[in-house]
C-alpha cells in the first residue's frame, strides 16, 4: 500500500537521516586512511552543513552499534538544541556528547553477551534502518507540510549475512514509501546489501576513493535535496551485487532453491519452506533416482 | 601482374612429345593469345580463358620441362612448355586467377580440388592486390568460405600480422582454421562407412542343381571383409598373388573350402586338405589369430578370476546350441581342425566390426588394392602395438603388485599434478561481498579485545572534543581530487549504456578507434589462443613460440596504450575500462609465467569482454552502410557488375550462359 506522495513545503528542502556506523571492531582494524577521529569530523561538518542550507532542513542521526543502535540527535526537537560550550558549536558538542554514551551504552550491552558474538564484526545495520524508516513514518503521519524525507547510510562494517532477511524488508518497505537510501561506504569492499538498497530505492551508492576528502564527497553527492536531484547527474556504481543469503543458514548464496509461494531462498533443498509453510514437491533427480530404483527392483 | 598482362617466350604443343613450336604466349585479361615466331606458322592461337576449363602443370621438382597444359571445353588441350619454372608459375597464377573470376565459386571449389590450398589462397590473394576496385562480399550463403576468408579483411590482416612479423608459423595460424582452408565440406563425407555387421554368411553361393555348378560372388566388400576376418587368408593371398597363383585360382580354391565346411562334410575337407596345401590354409584354424588371441589373454589383469570349470562348458549341454542351416552343430571330437562353429564366426566378425575399417571406400577398387591397403594399415598397427606389449608385460607386473598391496599398509600417493587453485572470482569484480566467515577471520586478526576497541572510539571522541576539529576540515589539494574525480566519473556514459535498446558502447566510439579496439582484441584472442595450446612446454620449440607470443603481446599492450593517450578525453576512460581486462592479460600474466599461470585473473574478466565485443562485432559488420549499399547494388541489375570488370562476384546460381553471352 503505498502511501500519497508529500507535499513538500518548498522544493529544496530535505529531511535526512543519518546513520552512524559506530561499529568499534570495524575502526579498530580499519587499515584505510580514515579512522574513526577524521570520520566523526567530517561527518559532523557535514551534518552542520545540512542544517544551514535552509532552515526548514532537519536532520536526525542514529548510531549503528555492534549491539544496539540509538537516535542521537533530532534537529526538530527541542531538547536537543542546547547552546555551544568551548570551541565547538552546539551540533557538535551535543553529537559528541550523545555518541559517547552510545559507545558506553552499546559496550554494556556487549558484556552481556560476551563470547556469543565473537565472530560477527557487523553492525546492525537491519536495526537502524528499521528505526529511521519508523521515525519516518511518525512523519508521515505527523501532517502534511513536512519535507520528502530520505536516508543516508555511512557505514563501514562488512554485511553481516544473517541480517539479510531484515535488511531487505526494509529496503522494501522504503521503496513502498518512497523514500531513497543513499549509502556513502567507507570500509574496503563493495557492501552488496547497500548496493541493493540503493539501487532498489532509487538512492546513490557512492564507495569514495580518497577517505581523507570524505567531506568533499558527501558535500558534492549527499547534500542535494531530491528535487535538485532531478537536475544533477549524481555519481552511480558500475554494477550491483545482488547475491543473497540463504534463509536457512544466512549464509551468501549465488544459486540455490527459491520458494515459488513466498520467494524465500534456501541453499538446501527442504521439504517444507520454512517461512510459509509450503510443502515442497520431491526435486527433479529424486524423482528420477526414485524411477530407476522401482523399476530395477521390479 | 601489376600491369595485367603477361608475356612469356613459350613453346606449343599440341601433345607432350610433340617439339613444339616457338613463339610468344601473352596473357591478358580476359584471353590468351599466342604468336609463333614464324608468323607463316598456322598454330596461332587466340582464345577467350572462359572456354578453358581446366590447367594442369609439371610439379617443380619432377624432372619434366616446364609445361602447362590447358583444357578448353571442348576437350582440346594446349600445351605450352615454358623455359623456367617461374615464367610457368607466372603464367599459371594468371590463369588460375582468370578461372576464378569466370566460375564463381564453383570453378573455385574445383580449384581447390584439384590443387592446393595455400595456393589458391596466395593466388586471391594477389589477385585482389593488384585489383584494388571495390571488392564484394556478397552473402555469405553460397561463398567459398576460402573467398569469403580472403575478403574478410578483419583474417587476413591477422595473418599479415602474425604470419608476416614471424611470430606464428603457416601452419601454426592455419591449425585452428582448416574449415576455412578445406572446400565446402557437404562435398565428402568425412566419416568412413563402416562394415555391415551381416555375416559373411549373406553372401550364399548360388548352388545350380542342374550343372552341378556352385557360384560364388566377391564384391571388394566382401573381400575386405574375407580379409579383416581372417588374416591366415589375406596373408596367403599377399604370399600367392601374383607369385604363385593368378588371383581368380586364389579365390577359387577359396571357395571351394568355403563350400566345404559348409557342406559339413568333414571327410572331404580332410582328404582334400591332404592333398592340396594352399586349400588346407583355408580349412585350418586361423594361426595369426591363434597367436593373437594368446597373446591377449596373456595381457589380461592377473587379478580377474577366470578359472573355469565343467559348469561353464555350456555347449556339451543337451538342448544348447543354434541351428546354422537348420540342424544342430556337435563338433565332433578330433576332427575339430577342419570345423568352424558359427560362434567363433559370429565372435570373429563381431570383433572386427567393432574395430573399424582402416581402409576408405575409393580403395576398394580390386582385390589386390583391397590386400595391399589392409597389409599397409596392419602394418602401422604392428609397429605401434610393439612398444605395447613390453609395456603391457610391465603393466601387468605392475598390476600384481598391486593387487598384492594392502590398501591400508600403503603409503599415501603422492600426485605430481599441480593443485588447482581457482581465484575467487569475486575478487576480479567491482563489487566483492565479504563473506560471514571471513569477516570473522578478519575480526579474529584484529589483536584487540572488544574492549579496546570500545576504548578507542571513545578515545577518538574525547580526542574530538578536546581538539576541535581540523582546519581546514578537507585539504583543498584533496578537495580538487575528489571533485575531478566525481565529475570524471559523473560525465562517463557507462550508466546510460543499456538504457537505449540496439545501442552499445562500441558504436558511440569513433569508427577508426572502434575498429582499431576490435583488431586489437582478436589479436589478442589469437595470441592466447596458441598461448594456451602451446602449454605444457615440453620441447624448445613451444618454448620458443612462447617467448615470441609473451614479446608479441608487450608489444601489443603498448599499441594499447598509445591508442588510448590518442584518443579523445572524455572516451578515455571508456575505452580504459574496455582494455583494461586486455591489459591485465599482459600485466598479470605474462610476468608471473609460468609458475601462476592456473591463477591468473584472465579467465574471469576477458571472456566477458570478449563476448561482448564480439557480440558488438557482430552488430557492427552486418549493419555497416557500406556493405549494405553494396548488396543493394548487387540484386538492383547483373549487368552493372558486368561492366564493372574489377569486381569479384560470388553468387549461388551464377548463370554461366549469361556470362558467355554478354
Amino acid at each position: 500500500m503505498a502511501t500519497l506522495p508529500s507535499k513538500p513545503i518548498a522544493d529544496d528542502v530535505s529531511l535526512l537521516v543519518v546513520l552512524i556506523d559506530t561499529n568499534p571492531f570495524f575502526w579498530s582494524t580499519s587499515s584505510s586512511s580514515l579512522n574513526f577521529h577524521q570520520f566523526v569530523s567530517h561527518v559532523l561538518v557535514f551534518l552542520d552543513l545540512i542544517v544551514r542550507l535552509s532552515q526548514l532542513n532537519q536532520i536526525v542521526v542514529i548510531a549503528t552499534g555492534h549491539n544496539t543502535c540509538d537516535y542521537i540527535y533530532d534537529s526538530s526537537l527541542d531538547t536537543d538544541q542546547v547552546t555551544g560550550e568551548g570551541e565547538l558549536p552546539a551540533l557538535y558538542s551535543f553529537v559528541l556528547q550523545r555518541l559517547e554514551e552510545f559507545v558506553d551504552k552499546d559496550e554494556k550491552l556487549g558484556a552481556k553477551q560476551e563470547g556469543l558474538s565473537e565472530k560477527r564484526a557487523s553492525s546492525l545495520l537491519s536495526g537502524s534502518l528499521s528505526m529511521a524508516l519508523c521515525y519516518i513514518q511518525r512523519v508521515f503521519r505527523s501532517g502534511p507540510l513536512h519535507p520528502q524525507p530520505r536516508i543516508l547510510c555511512l557505514q563501514g562494517s562488512p554485511d553481516g549475512s544473517e541480517q539479510y532477511v531484515s535488511i531487505m524488508n526494509a529496503i522494501f518497505s522504503a521503496q513502498r514509501s518512497m523514500v531513497p537510501i543513499d549509502c556513502c561506504y567507507v570500509g574496503s569492499h563493495n557492501s552488496a546489501f547497500l548496493q541493493q538498497a540503493s539501487y532498489i530505492t532509487g538512492g546513490v551508492y557512492v564507495k569514495p576513493q580518497h577517505l581523507e576528502g570524505l567531506y568533499q564527497y558527501l558535500a558534492t553527492v549527499f547534500a542535494v535535496d531530491l528535487h535538485s536531484r532531478s537536475f544533477l547527474q549524481l555519481p552511480r556504481p558500475a554494477g550491483v551485487d545482488f547475491r543473497a543469503s540463504c534463509f536457512c543458514h544466512k549464509t551468501t548464496i549465488d544459486m540455490g532453491y527459491v520458494c515459488s509461494v513466498c520467494l524465500s531462498i534456501f541453499c538446501k533443498h527442504h521439504d517444507k519452506c520454512s517461512t510459509c509453510g509450503s510443502v515442497f514437491g520431491k526435486a527433479q533427480l529424486d524423482a528420477a533416482s526414485d524411477r530407476k530404483r522401482k523399476a530395477s527392483e521390479s | 601482374m601489376s600491369s595485367g598482362q603477361v608475356t612469356k617466350r613459350v613453346k606449343y604443343k599440341t601433345s607432350v612429345k610433340d617439339a613444339g613450336t616457338p613463339g610468344r604466349l601473352s596473357l591478358v585479361k580476359e584471353r590468351l593469345v599466342f604468336r609463333p615466331n614464324n608468323p607463316n606458322s598456322a598454330s596461332k592461337l587466340d582464345m577467350q580463358f572462359k572456354y578453358i576449363t581446366n590447367h594442369r602443370y609439371t610439379k617443380e621438382g619432377s624432372n619434366k620441362a616446364p609445361m602447362l597444359n590447358l583444357t578448353s571445353n571442348q576437350g582440346a588441350s594446349y600445351i605450352f612448355e615454358f623455359e623456367s619454372y617461374e615464367d610457368l608459375h607466372t603464367c599459371r597464377d594468371f590463369v588460375g586467377c582468370a578461372n576464378l573470376m569466370k566460375f564463381g565459386h564453383k570453378g573455385v571449389a574445383e580449384l581447390l580440388h584439384r590443387q592446393q590450398k595455400l595456393q589458391i589462397l596466395e593466388l586471391i590473394r594477389k589477385f585482389i592486390q593488384n585489383n584494388p576496385a571495390e571488392m564484394i562480399c556478397s552473402s555469405v550463403q553460397g561463398c567459398c568460405k576460402t573467398i569469403d576468408f580472403v575478403l574478410h579483411s578483419e583474417l587476413q590482416k591477422l595473418h599479415q600480422q602474425f604470419v608476416g612479423g614471424g611470430v606464428l608459423t603457416e601452419a601454426e595460424f592455419w591449425a585452428t582454421r582448416k574449415k576455412l582452408l578445406e572446400k565446402d565440406s557437404n562435398r565428402k563425407a568425412k566419416q568412413r562407412g563402416g562394415l555391415k555387421s551381416s555375416v559373411l554368411a549373406e553372401s550364399k553361393p548360388f548352388i545350380d542343381g542342374r550343372t552341378n555348378r556352385v557360384t560364388f560372388n566377391l564384391t571388394p566388400e566382401i573381400v575386405r571383409e574375407i580379409f579383416s576376418e581372417k588374416p591366415a587368408v589375406h596373408r596367403a593371398y599377399l604370399n600367392f598373388v601374383p607369385s604363385k597363383m593368378a588371383d581368380k585360382d586364389f579365390w577359387t580354391k577359396y571357395c571351394r573350402a568355403e563350400y566345404l565346411q559348409r557342406s559339413k562334410n568333414i571327410a572331404a575337407a580332410i582328404a582334400e586338405a591332404a592333398e592340396d596345401e594352399e586349400l588346407a590354409i583355408f580349412l585350418k584354424p586361423d594361426d595369426i589369430l591363434a597367436n593373437e588371441t594368446r597373446r591377449k589373454i596373456r595381457r589380461v589383469d592377473p587379478t580377474l578370476d577366470m578359472e573355469t570349470d565343467q559348469g561353464d562348458d555350456y555347449s556339451h549341454l543337451p538342448d544348447h546350441g543354434i541351428f546354422r542351416d537348420g540342424s544342430k552343430e556337435v563338433p565332433e571330437s578330433g576332427n575339430e581342425l577342419y570345423q568352424r562353429t558359427l560362434l567363433q564366426d559370429l565372435n570373429r566378425h563381431a570383433a572386427v566390426v567393432l574395430q573399424g575399417t582402416p581402409i576408405d571406400e575409393d580403395q576398394l577398387k580390386d582385390t589386390q588394392t583391397v590386400a595391399e591397403a589392409l597389409e599397409r594399415s596392419k602394418q602401422e598397427r604392428s609397429t605401434a602395438s610393439k612398444d605395447d606389449d613390453s609395456s603391457a608385460d610391465q603393466e601387468r607386473l605392475k598390476g600384481i603388485s598391486q593387487a598384492m598391496t594392502i590398501d591400508d599398509l600403503r603409503g599415501s600417493n603422492d600426485h605430481h599434478l599441480a593443485p588447482l587453485w581457482i581465484k575467487d572470482p569475486r575478487d576480479y569484480f567491482d563489487s566483492r561481498q565479504a563473506s560471514s566467515v571471513k569477516t570473522s577471520i578478519e575480526a579474529t586478526k584484529g589483536t584487540m579485545s572488544s574492549h579496546e576497541s570500545y576504548g578507542l572510539l571513545r578515545e577518538s571522541i574525547s580526542q574530538i572534543k578536546s581538539m576541535g576539529l581540523n582546519h581546514p576540515v578537507v585539504a583543498s589539494e584533496v578537495a580538487q581530487k575528489v571533485l575531478s574525480v566525481l565529475t570524471h566519473n559523473i560525465s562517463s556514459t557507462k550508466y546510460n549504456l543499456g538504457k537505449k535498446p540496439g545501442e552499445s558502447l562500441l558504436d558511440s566510439l569513433p569508427t577508426s578507434v572502434r575498429d582499431e579496439l576490435l583488431h586489437h582484441h582478436i589479436s589478442i584472442e589469437e595470441l592466447m589462443k596458441h598461448f594456451w595450446s602451446s602449454y605444457p612446454i615440453t620441447n624448445k620449440y613451444l618454448n620458443t613460440k612462447v617467448t615470441k607470443l609473451k614479446d608479441e603481446m608487450s608489444k601489443m599492450d603498448s599499441q594499447l596504450q598509445k591508442l588510448k593517450e590518442a584518443v579523445q578525453p572524455d572516451i578515455r576512460h571508456q575505452i580504459t575500462l574496455l582494455i583494461r581486462p586486455m591489459q591485465q592479460v599482459d600485466d598479470y600474466f605474462f610476468p608471473k609465467l609460468p609458475s601462476s599461470i592456473i591463477r591468473s585473473p584472465l579467465f574471469y574478466r576477458t571472456p566477458f569482454l570478449f563476448v561482448w565485443c564480439r557480440r558488438s562485432r557482430q552488430q557492427c559488420s552486418t549493419t555497416t552502410p557500406s556493405s549494405r549499399r553494396e548488396l543493394q547494388k548487387l540484386e538492383k541489375s547483373r549487368m552493372d557488375i558486368l561492366e564493372r570488370r574489377n569486381l569479384l562476384t560470388l553468387y549461388v546460381g551464377w548463370n554461366r550462359n549469361f556470362v558467355e553471352t554478354s
